[in-house]
């Protein structure tokens, strides 16, 4: 097909207030102010949301697979950063 | 993008199946786990939205504005599920325009179910009442498959769905309690869809193509018989219920296997609706690729509006 | 109560339900699947005010018709929505060429409905109104795409339009029940209404590359209960199950 395609979209929506923006699924829109009316048309529709964004899928930078390795293992030894790592008398409120 | 060294690849994919873990969009996958995703995915969803069809047909016609306002809703909640599972098709790498194509031009297939036609009221308590719940036993199964797009868009389907089901039990009872008419209009419909909801489920086991890799790799996660078979243990008592007759002569409970007998399904038909001789087969893909041509101005307006929109932009930025 | 103000009720009940019966025709069959999802949300609210304002008609008529007496078991005579409603939808661009003309419209007139001295219109029209912003904004934003896209597009709105403004008369035309009811706090003046409409259209169309046609070509009557053809076979299709069985619970 020759057609030049409609960009996709991600859209986020905050679920209430007090809450972080969640990612919740895609669309394909023209442009942002279309995409916003089409992630509430479609999204929203179940009152999931008091807030969205939408963001154009090729803007987002994502790490990659084989980053994984290199990104997330490092943090694994480093159990001194969770509270349950301490030794402290149980009986005290800390 | 390097090319990691393909065994290690295998390996830490199979770990992550075995370990009941999802793959996600990013990660390594063998080509053909892709290609059956997209295929099994695309099918899904192009299902829903020919979906909207059969039933789409008695909207303008539904008896009582509750009735329209529920079957609208439901009609377009069809049309949601399709779009978040083309969504979760397009993270292996596959656009819209493609497996549309792939649909308008034949290539593709969709639920035969749908190329049955709805002649009454009644059928669209039938479709939600049998086929939304056949749909559901699947789906509800198919929130454990093995990639975790698939998984996430099958939570929210099953989610959506589970006022589907209800709608249509609810039409088929209040038929069932009306007068002889709606009854018999009743009765009728359950006949006409009970065995082309059954053959949902899809072949045998046995004669199944794709389910014994597909449940390797944990996309499905109960064959066909199996699903089949639970569908027919909750629907029995459903129908007695209400007063409504299955037609099959061979249904019956066996104590030893603690589940309902039932008769066999007429494979040539499945067969001959599956190879586009149904008797809506046509006239649904016809729809489709009206609405699909129909609208190809629109599209090609709204984008050639957004560019000359983003240009106006630019110009005023520089 | 009166027969006006009931008739007045009745009448934005019908507005309703004929329009969200033309626009439930896309579900299924519109450019691309962003939008059987988006026309199916308008057509809904709809039919919700539709019943809504049918039951606030039948309690006020007193007579014992619910919302289902009201919009399956009337005549087409007595029928009272306005023309542009009950047009076949054509393109996609008529459709919400007309859509964007209504929805301006019903969203000034909701929002000076949510002061009206019948408090339960008052109550439906607070829903109305924020309703109808979200469509004036859908439909607007149409409008401007179709109407600044292709020259196809260009030119199929303004087809749409050339067709469609005759009927806008109608809808600024005071009959009897309306100056009845805006005598009687219950509705709107529809000569300020015209201004806060036109101020938004104008300038739309405008900013979409259309023309107001220039003809004075205009069709009134559906308040009246006088429609055109399609009305009948939009009513046949309606109603069918309750005409065909009658008296039954569905």
């Amino acid at each position: 097909m020759s057609q030049r395609h409609l960009p996709l979209w991600e859209v986020f929506v905050r679920s209430r207030r007090g809450l972080d923006h969640k990612h919740i699924g895609s669309l394909h829109a023209a442009d942002a102010e279309q995409a916003l009316l089409a992630a509430r048309d479609t999204y929203t529709r179940r009152q999931e949301g008091v807030s969205i964004w939408v963001v154009k899928s090729s803007d987002i930078h994502a790490s990659q697979f084989e980053d994984e390795g290199a990104f997330f293992d490092p943090a694994e030894d480093k159990v001194y950063r969770h509270p349950t790592f301490y030794d402290v008398p149980e009986d005290l409120k800390l | 993008m390097a090319t990691p060294a393909p065994h290690d690849e295998q390996a830490r994919f199979d770990a992550v199946i075995a370990a009941d873990e999802k793959i996600e969009p990013r990660d390594w996958m063998p080509e053909k786990y892709r290609r059956n995703l997209v295929r099994q995915i695309s099918q899904h969803a192009h299902s829903e939205v020919v979906g909207q069809l059969p039933e789409g047909n008695w909207i303008t016609r539904a008896p009582s504005l509750r009735r329209k306002a529920i079957l609208l809703a439901k009609v377009q909640d069809e049309a949601g599920h399709g779009l978040y599972l083309y969504s979760a098709a397009e993270t292996l790498g596959t656009s819209r325009e493609e497996m549309l194509d792939d649909l308008l031009e034949g290539r593709a297939k969709y639920a035969s179910i749908f190329n049955y036609p709805t002649l009454s009221w009644a059928d669209v308590g039938a479709i939600g009442w049998l086929v939304d719940g056949a749909a559901i036993v699947n789906q509800i199964s198919l929130c454990r498959t093995s990639y975790g797009p698939y998984a996430r868009a099958m939570v929210r389907i099953c989610k959506e769905e589970s006022f589907h089901q209800r709608q249509g039990y609810e039409i088929m009872q209040t038929l069932a309690q009306g007068s002889p008419e709606q009854q018999a209009m009743a009765q009728d419909a359950l006949d006409r869809w009970w065995w082309p909801t059954l053959m949902m489920f899809g072949p045998h086991d046995a004669d199944s193509a794709h389910t014994q890799q597909s449940m390797q790799w944990k996309i499905k996660r109960q064959s066909n018989d199996e699903l089949r078979q639970k569908f027919v243990d909750q629907t029995v008592e459903q129908a007695a219920r209400i007063g409504l007759t299955i037609p099959d002569p061979e249904l019956r409970w066996n104590e030893a296997r603690g589940h309902y007998d039932f008769g066999e399904i007429d494979w040539d038909e499945f067969q001959r609706v599956l190879g586009g001789n149904g008797p809506c087969n046509r006239s649904r893909m016809r729809d489709r690729r009206r609405a699909h041509e129909d609208g190809a101005w629109v599209r090609e307006a709204m984008l050639a509006h957004a560019e000359k929109h983003n240009r106006r932009a630019a110009g005023a930025a520089a | 109560m009166s027969d006006a103000h009931f008739t007045y009720v009745l009448r934005l009940g019908d507005n309703a339900l004929v329009l969200g019966q033309r626009l439930s025709e896309w579900c299924g069959h519109s450019p691309f699947l962003e939008e059987d999802i988006a026309m199916a949300n308008t057509a809904l609210d709809l039919i919700g005010r539709a019943r809504m304002l049918y039951s606030h008609a039948g309690r006020l008529e007193g007579r014992g018709r619910d919302e289902d007496a009201l919009a399956y078991l009337r005549d087409e005579r007595e029928f009272g929505n306005f023309l542009m409603c009950e047009l076949p939808n054509g393109d996609y661009g008529f459709t919400l060429v007309r859509q964007y003309l209504l929805d301006v419209y019903h969203r000034h007139l909701y929002a000076a409905l949510t002061e009206s001295r019948d408090d339960e219109l008052a109550a439906i029209a607070a829903k109305a109104v924020k309703e109808a912003a979200y469509h004036a904004r859908r439909s607007g934003d149409w409008v401007l795409r179709l109407g600044d896209g292709t020259a196809e597009s260009n030119a199929r709105c303004q087809a749409a339009l050339d067709e469609l403004w005759g009927y806008t008369a109608e809808l600024f035309t005071p009959d009897a029940v309306d100056s009845a009811m805006l005598e009687a706090g219950v509705a709107p003046d529809l000569a300020t209404l015209r201004t806060r409409w036109e101020a938004d259209v104008l300038a739309r169309l405008a900013e979409a590359g259309l023309t107001v046609p220039a003809d004075d070509w205009q069709a009134e009557g559906g308040r009246a209960g006088r429609h055109t053809e399609h009305m009948g076979r939009l009513l046949a299709e309606l109603q069918f199950v309750q005409r065909a069985y009658p008296g039954q619970q569905w």
